[in-house]
């Protein structure tokens, strides 16, 4: 186990004594929240993502902060908006189906421009939909950054809280089963990513009774004698935040793309096991690349587009019945052919990791697409009972 | 005809432009010197108006969803001298 | 005409200033956290009633310059831009669970939440059971008229048997459409909960009490106390379908004959439904008596 030293609560002036350790994501997770000044989170259990609540639970009040279980998501994503509120970096989270519930608040959220991190330890990638285009009303889009291992959770974690203070805007990080309780030797030492605006809108009361009292509102509405800017302005101005998040924010790792005839397209977890198989095809003579989005929104179409160029075949492997391909196929657009080579492959609780996720299937796949194009027929799918 | 001495120990003052006629002050005064106007106000409304006895209580204050009354409360009441007309 | 005072009743006076000597001012036009006076209520709406009652205890306590405000979505909404208070906005149904953090991150600031009962007892109705439980250091305020008020004048879950609403257009039925909930009594048997109380605005005296409650709870929640909850009766005579001028009298005869106004828990015990309304009419002749003697102090 781990020790975090901090320093008095407070947004900024944390000191997490840089530790090495083995732990579970979910651990190394709730810590370098923390690294970041986290001092809020609300969730409720769910599989996969109940571990970082209950590690949440264990390290927050060593560090002044609060953990709530929630009696619902509903209510633990209110909980987070009301810490939010104050000028506290918070967070929740859960897997996809319980962000299903929170839909409305994270919708609202981002019209009230609170700087939510959420966490989806999801199952599988089937929550690609949800995340990117968001699975709420509206014209809002969150920040999703998806790390590949437990490594980059870490640093992506504290990204995550930055960017979110630095637009105002909800961030969340994609991760899952594999994410969640896979084990490795970290590192937490706090990150610095800059300097992020001064929270003037968080309020504590104090401005009560002043005439400058305060108002965090999802309508775009303000106090009686300042300037309202109604309903269509605010949401125009939030949509404009958005169009320059997606011009800055977009983060890609690409391997070996320049010269590739096929392009492998994967992000998470199984992005590890497609990365370490391009390479030791690569490493045979093969012409073939890689491109994983880190950011699932703003999604890099560039890189993909780029990747594409020359390309005769575009692979997507993805844990789910199809859904980052459609992202892929408007990087791509016409200048060539995009074929799935993933699919829907879990355990028997469904919860977790299935056969799929095997780096000697996925070079199978890899191959097939890349000797017989895109209209190559695959191997058939494994099924979780082959695996048993 | 008779006349009949009234105190009043309070008076009001009125905010007649933001009165939105709902009359739950009348009822309320318990001296029940409020009476609905005939005239209207810049909302269309019919609005209160005071006559003497009233004892500066505040009920109407109270009951006034709009915000249209600040009450006050004499030193010495003033006395008027009322004529009954029926 | 004839009034208590005499046969007929004097001259109008001028009411258009205030006297300039001989006079002190006993009533405030507005609270002094009232930005304005202009709201958008309809005409003998009860929930400004309970706005100038909580803004008042905010102040009168001197905890003002620390009170931090949770507003769900009902008609009161609008009070969000009017109150000179730092304010959350939060969903409909939300605001128990927002408040929550930010009292557990601002521990030394008064935090209340101001919700309908379609918002509180329909949408959040967990929320505000949990937070209770929890024994939360919250406040929350509810603005009970029986109906979703904003949206047209719906049943709610406080909706009393036989009250006519858009949707129950014969009256609430038992069978058809089920029960009211109580919420008040709900809360009071939670053992998180500290002081529940239920306040009606039906006529002055029951302003001033429901005052005393909702100060009674923030002086609660000030001094480090558990939950605390002020339900309070509020017309709605454009979702009653009623002339501004029946809205008193039919809220205390419907809705008040159900939801029983009074301290409903305080000092660990509560009171059972007798014991309120014997200290009801008790209360109100008290009240008649004072008003008639020309003198309501609000310290009821």
């Amino acid at each position: 186990m781990t020790e975090v030293l901090a320093s008095e609560r407070s947004n900024d002036s944390t000191i997490v004594t840089p530790k090495r350790g083995l732990m579970e994501g979910s651990e190394a997770i709730a810590l370098a929240s923390i690294a970041a000044g986290c001092r809020f989170f609300a969730g409720y259990p769910m599989t996969p993502f109940t571990e970082v609540l209950e590690h949440f639970a264990r390290y927050l009040p060593e560090v002044g902060g609060t953990c709530i279980n929630a009696e619902s998501e509903l209510e633990a994503v209110g909980m987070a908006w009301g810490a939010l509120a104050t000028g506290e970096r918070a967070a929740t989270g859960s897997t996809g189906q319980g962000l299903s519930l929170m839909q409305e608040s994270f919708s609202e959220a981002t019209l009230a421009e609170l700087p939510l991190v959420i966490f989806n330890m999801a199952r599988g990638q089937q929550d690609y939909f949800q995340s990117t285009r968001g699975g709420g009303h509206g014209d809002y889009r969150h920040i999703v950054l998806a790390p590949v291992d437990i490594t980059e959770a870490v640093e992506l974690t504290q990204l995550a809280f930055h960017l979110a203070d630095k637009w105002r805007n909800p961030v969340l990080v994609y991760g899952d089963y594999l994410t969640a309780h896979t084990r490795e030797s970290v590192t937490i030492d706090r990150l610095d990513f800059g300097e992020v605006p001064e929270k003037d809108w968080a309020l504590d009361g104090s401005l009560t009774g002043t005439s400058r009292s305060r108002l965090i509102s999802p309508l775009g509405f303000e106090k009686h004698g300042r300037p309202n800017p109604g309903i269509e302005r605010h949401l125009r101005r939030i949509a404009d935040k958005l169009r320059d998040i997606e011009r800055e924010e977009v983060r890609v790792e690409t391997g070996d793309v320049d010269d590739a005839e096929t392009v492998v397209v994967a992000f998470g977890s199984p992005a590890k096991f497609v990365r370490y198989v391009v390479r030791q095809l690569r490493a045979e003579g093969e012409k073939i690349g890689f491109v994983r989005p880190i950011s699932l929104w703003p999604f890099p179409y560039d890189a993909v587009g780029a990747a594409a160029q020359g390309a005769r075949t575009v692979a997507v492997f993805e844990l789910c019945a199809g859904q980052m391909i459609d992202d892929v196929r408007l990087g791509v657009m016409r200048d060539a052919p995009v074929v799935g080579i993933g699919g829907i492959s879990t355990d028997g609780s469904g919860f977790g990791v299935g056969p799929l996720l095997d780096a000697e299937i996925i070079r199978e796949r890899i191959l097939a697409v890349h000797r017989g194009g895109a209209d190559a027929e695959l191997p058939p799918l494994p099924d979780n009972e082959r695996a048993l | 005809m008779t006349t009949t001495e009234v105190k009043s120990r309070g008076t009001v003052t009125i905010d007649v432009e933001t009165c939105k006629g709902c009359e739950l002050c009348i009822p309320a005064c318990p001296p029940r010197v409020l009476t609905m106007t005939t005239d209207v106000n810049g909302l269309g409304y019919h609005y209160p108006q005071l006559h003497p006895g009233c004892t500066g209580c505040a009920a109407c204050l109270f009951v006034c969803p709009d915000f249209c009354f600040e009450v006050f409360r004499f030193d010495q009441p003033i006395v008027t001298q009322v004529e009954a007309t029926s | 005409m004839t009034t208590p005072l005499g046969p007929t009743l004097g001259p109008v006076l001028d009411t258009t200033v205030a006297p300039t000597q001989g006079a002190r001012k006993v009533g405030d036009l507005k609270p002094d956290l009232l930005l304005t006076q202009e709201h958008h209520m309809c005409p003998g709406c009860g929930e400004p009633l309970v706005l100038r009652s909580f803004l008042e205890s905010l102040s009168e306590l001197g905890i003002a310059q620390r009170s931090i405000a949770v507003v769900g979505i009902g008609c009161y909404t609008s009070f969000s831009m009017t109150m000179d208070v730092d304010l959350i906005q939060a969903l409909h149904g939300r605001a128990p669970s927002v408040a929550t953090g930010a009292k557990r991150m601002r521990p030394d600031s008064i935090v209340f939440t101001l919700q309908g009962d379609g918002d509180m007892v329909n949408e959040g109705l967990q929320e505000v059971l949990h937070t209770a439980a929890r024994g939360e250091s919250v406040t929350c305020i509810l603005l009970n008229n029986g109906v979703f008020g904003e949206t047209g004048g719906h049943m709610t879950a406080t909706t009393v048997l036989g009250q006519r609403t858009k949707n129950s257009l014969d009256g609430r039925d038992a069978e058809y459409h089920g029960y009211p909930i109580l919420i008040g009594d709900l809360i009071a048997r939670l053992e998180g909960a500290e002081y529940v109380a239920r306040g009606s605005v039906h006529n002055a005296g029951a302003v001033a009490r429901t005052k005393r409650m909702i100060k009674r709870a923030f002086e609660i929640q000030r001094d480090g106390g558990g939950f605390t909850f002020v339900e309070v009766l509020t017309m709605c005579p454009t979702g009653w379908f009623l002339p501004t001028g029946d809205g008193p009298d039919y809220m205390h005869e419907t809705l008040g004959e159900v939801h029983v106004m009074g301290e409903l828990k305080e000092n660990g015990r509560i009171r059972t439904t007798e014991e309120l309304h014997e200290e009801n009419v008790r209360r109100q002749q008290e009240i008649e008596a004072r008003l008639a003697a020309g003198g309501l102090d609000e310290h009821e």
